[in-house]
């Protein structure tokens, strides 16, 4: 019975952990050092323009052989920005 | 111009790279190409035994290097094929007693005589292996469907494309389908997805080897077999023909059966 549910995917699991850690050492970045170039990108970036942190998402992705890091950062608008 | 030099290599040890250069060797031959193995893995020599060369061993790579010898002579031929020969490595050595001009050098003196030089890489990423590499037209990368494994091919990929080698083609050995039937196995097309480069043939886990490896004999002399017959496919496919990719599900089915069977 255990062995059942155990046995049901592993082949998945080894998959996702590839896929992170081979985007790891691809770049050369830890998952700390990620962090560390999203809070710089996100101090950057508000120096200019008015963002929402909570609902910013960057990440790296895979493209064939090749990785890039992709940045969806919503703006604040306007209107809420006069009224704040 | 003459031989085409193809190195086999992996990263981690003992996915089956020596075994892949005997194989593919033999299955070229076969065919009535002219073919040398060079083993590169100085220090630690294996495809000598993996092939059933080890006791007509007089000269090897480090004493044509060194030029205690002339080249012909470290060549050993085959005792089943005429056409194959090895050149082993030094065991009393180490690495370093070779450079990357060496190999340069050496391949470059074979190519005139032979149609392929198959280099055997040592495990990972050092000294050897850039030697390995040094010579090399092509590059088959080879794997097995395993974590450690698929992440150290993943890294040699990188190295070879920053070293300007090219993209290597990639090998799959020892594949179990009814593992990966279980989901308990990265299949051919997960391997493939994250390793992002092109494929150049599966060899299914096969029991023989380690028979065909305890005497000296290639799975590839033995037309039954399953591996032997992967590895003539990929030998054909180094030839530039096109071979459909084997069906690894045929004649495991009911195995699939019986194994499950047996485990409850």
């Amino acid at each position: 019975m255990f062995q059942f549910f155990r046995s049901k995917r592993s082949a998945a699991s080894a998959k996702e952990r590839l896929q992170l850690v081979l985007i790891h050492d691809r770049t050369d970045l830890t998952p700390a050092e990620l962090d560390a170039l999203k809070d710089d990108l996100l101090a950057t970036i508000s120096r200019h323009v008015d963002i929402e942190p909570d609902a910013v998402q960057i990440d790296l992705e895979r493209d064939g052989r090749s990785q890039r890091l992709v940045a969806d950062i919503p703006l604040k608008s306007t209107v809420r920005r006069r009224s704040g | 111009m003459g031989a085409q030099v193809v190195t086999i290599t992996s990263g981690k040890g003992g996915v089956g790279k020596t075994t892949a250069v005997a194989n593919l060797g033999v299955a070229l031959a076969a065919n009535g190409a002219r073919v040398v193995c060079i083993d590169g893995d100085i220090g630690l020599r294996n495809l000598d035994v993996v092939m059933g060369l080890e006791n007509r061993i007089v000269y090897d790579v480090v004493d044509v290097i060194e030029g205690r010898c002339r080249l012909r002579q470290a060549m050993i031929r085959d005792k089943r094929l005429p056409e194959l020969h090895l050149i082993p490595a030094a065991q009393t050595r180490d690495k370093s007693a070779v450079t990357p001009s060496d190999m340069i050098r050496l391949c470059d003196e074979l190519r005139s005589e032979v149609d392929w030089v198959l280099i055997d890489s040592p495990a990972g990423i050092e000294r050897g292996f850039k030697n390995s590499i040094a010579a090399a037209d092509r590059v088959l990368v080879l794997t097995n469907p395993e974590i450690s494994a698929v992440r150290d091919a993943d890294r040699v990929i990188g190295i070879l494309e920053a070293e300007e080698k090219g993209t290597p083609a990639l090998i799959i050995n020892r594949l179990n389908p009814i593992m990966v039937k279980q989901h308990d196995m990265l299949s051919a097309d997960d391997v493939i997805d994250l390793l992002a480069i092109k494929l150049i043939g599966i060899v299914p886990e096969d029991d023989d080897v380690i028979v065909g490896t305890n005497r000296g004999n290639p799975v590839a002399l033995d037309p039954k077999s399953r591996s032997g017959q992967a590895f003539r496919n990929i030998a054909k496919r180094l030839n530039g023909q096109e071979v459909p990719l084997m069906d690894l599900d045929a004649g495991s089915s009911l195995w699939a059966r019986l194994t499950n069977f047996g485990r409850k």
